[in-house]
């Protein structure tokens, strides 16, 4: 019997804005790469708060920009969190990006470094850090419905056992999560190259699949741009090739059947946007595991299914990333890194449905509470999409 | 039954090995997850685990399919029970 979702809840942080959350997480977050040092000060200095250092900020431009500026307030928007101390070298820029988490509604605070220093931002964000950490521990978990869960996935490290096992296991999970008005997100949009007529089939209207297509070719071009032969051995990676896959064409046509047989595509968002109603969405999105991660949770996604061949070992600092694999020697050899295993389908010991199953639980037990290998190894890989050169 | 290399789809041209230690002369069994049947196929290479065995002779140049879909054409001609890769099967694009 498969599983009956019909009447499903998980047990979430409830924000202000009516999303639910499935971690609480008091972040301090760098608008820039020179105020990563503050930020990590902050972290230092009070417990249960986690700074996100990344390299960027400084000098971007035009829609590059904009999507730094949509990816940190995404990812401090994100339900997973509870409060965000916001840092910058400047104030105009730290306050661009607390005015729209504060749209959330939840606690958080700007600081700037310039004329104060380190040590006095450190020590006033370090209070208000504090404060908000009373905050979030304050919360409780409630009951939600499963509509309240947004899933995303992205794969890595694929291999062909990607194709057979991992990805229609997390395809056979979106078909079941799709009915019951869940918001799901795919991307990677180079890595549907040879299989994108397939997701053009799959759009629900007319309208979105001409969305798809020009995101795909917007893409293309890029690729075609800059490209040298065999693309560096970058598409397929050669940790691809040493996994058996031949191909960008066949490595896209596993990587789709994360999208399942029957869900639509009901959607499609540029890098960091956020759905704007349930069903499933495509996402244009670098196919580099940490940054389409980093841009699902700035997306709004609180639970992620990656499923990976070879053994890729990414996290997220804010979104749980729920590791699957089908690859018999990768269970074996990565287990620490597999929060499923799904290997019995390369025996034929264990049916996709079975499969989608044993994903869904432990989507639940992450979404209750229980830390994935990736949270409970420390990975934490926050990394922004960049666009082109700085100014 | 131990399950040695897993196919797709009837109709594919390649399966894929599914086990370690495949070495060449070994008849393997395979088994067609869509239409849910076994097959037999001995190899002519030591395959990795993961990696492709042809499932038919293939002239070069050459479409692969697998899933049902074009996913690249050949680069030289292929022995069913050959090892198919990079050596010789190239991608369409870029």
């Amino acid at each position: 019997m498969p599983m009956d979702l019909s009447k499903a809840t998980f047990w979430g942080y409830r924000r202000d804005n009516g999303r639910v959350g499935v971690r609480n997480h008091v972040i301090v977050l760098p608008v820039d790469d020179i105020s990563n040092a503050a930020a990590e000060g902050v972290a230092r200095n009070v417990m249960g708060t986690m700074a996100l250092p990344h390299p960027y900020g400084r000098l971007q431009f035009g829609a590059d920009l904009e999507l730094h500026f949509r990816t940190l307030i995404g990812t401090g928007s994100n339900p997973n969190v509870a409060a965000a101390v916001v840092i910058g070298i400047e104030p105009a820029w730290t306050q661009r990006i607390v005015d729209g988490i504060a749209k959330t509604g939840k606690p958080v605070a700007g600081f700037s470094i310039e004329h104060n220093g380190d040590t006095a931002t450190v020590m006033a964000a370090s209070r208000k850090a504090k404060e908000f950490v009373h905050c979030a521990t304050a919360l409780q978990r409630v009951e939600a419905p499963l509509k309240d869960l947004w899933v995303s996935t992205k794969c890595g490290e694929s291999d062909t056992t990607s194709g057979i096992g991992a990805n229609p296991a997390v395809g056979n999970a979106f078909d079941k999560l799709h009915p019951h008005g869940v918001t799901l997100c795919f991307g990677e949009t180079t890595e549907l190259t040879g299989g994108e007529h397939l997701v053009a089939e799959r759009c629900k209207t007319p309208a979105i699949r001409e969305r798809f297509m020009f995101m795909f070719n917007r893409y293309q071009d890029i690729i075609n741009r800059h490209k040298t032969s065999d693309l560096s051995d970058s598409q397929p990676t050669k940790g691809n090739i040493a996994g058996g896959l031949t191909t960008i064409e066949e490595k896209a046509l596993g990587n789709i059947q994360k999208i399942g047989r029957k869900c639509t595509v009901d959607g499609v968002i540029d890098k960091a946007e956020m759905p704007t109603h349930p069903g499933l969405w495509f996402m244009d999105s670098s196919s580099a595991a940490a940054e389409m991660v980093t841009l699902c949770a700035a997306s709004g996604f609180v639970v992620h299914f990656f499923p990976t061949g070879q053994g890729n070992v990414i996290g997220n600092p804010i979104l749980p990333v729920i590791k699957l694999g089908a690859n018999p020697k990768t269970v074996r050899t990565m287990a620490e890194h597999i929060d499923v295993d799904v290997s019995g389908i390369t025996r034929r010991e264990l049916n996709m449905d079975q499969a989608g199953d044993k994903l869904l639980e432990c989507m639940f037990a992450t979404a209750n509470g229980r830390w994935t290998a990736a949270e409970v190894l420390g990975h934490r890989e926050f990394v922004l999409t960049r666009l082109y050169e700085s100014a | 039954m131990t399950i040695h290399f897993v196919v797709h789809e009837d109709g594919d041209a390649v399966g894929t090995v599914v086990v370690e230690n495949v070495k060449a002369g070994d008849t393997l069994t395979g088994w067609v997850m869509e239409q849910d049947k076994t097959v037999t196929l001995k190899v002519l290479n030591e395959i990795p685990i993961g990696h492709k065995v042809a499932l038919k002779p293939l002239d070069s140049g050459a479409t692969v399919i697998k899933y049902g879909v074009d996913i690249g054409r050949t680069i030289a001609p292929i022995k069913a029970g050959e090892y198919l890769h990079v050596h010789n099967v190239k991608t369409k694009r870029w």
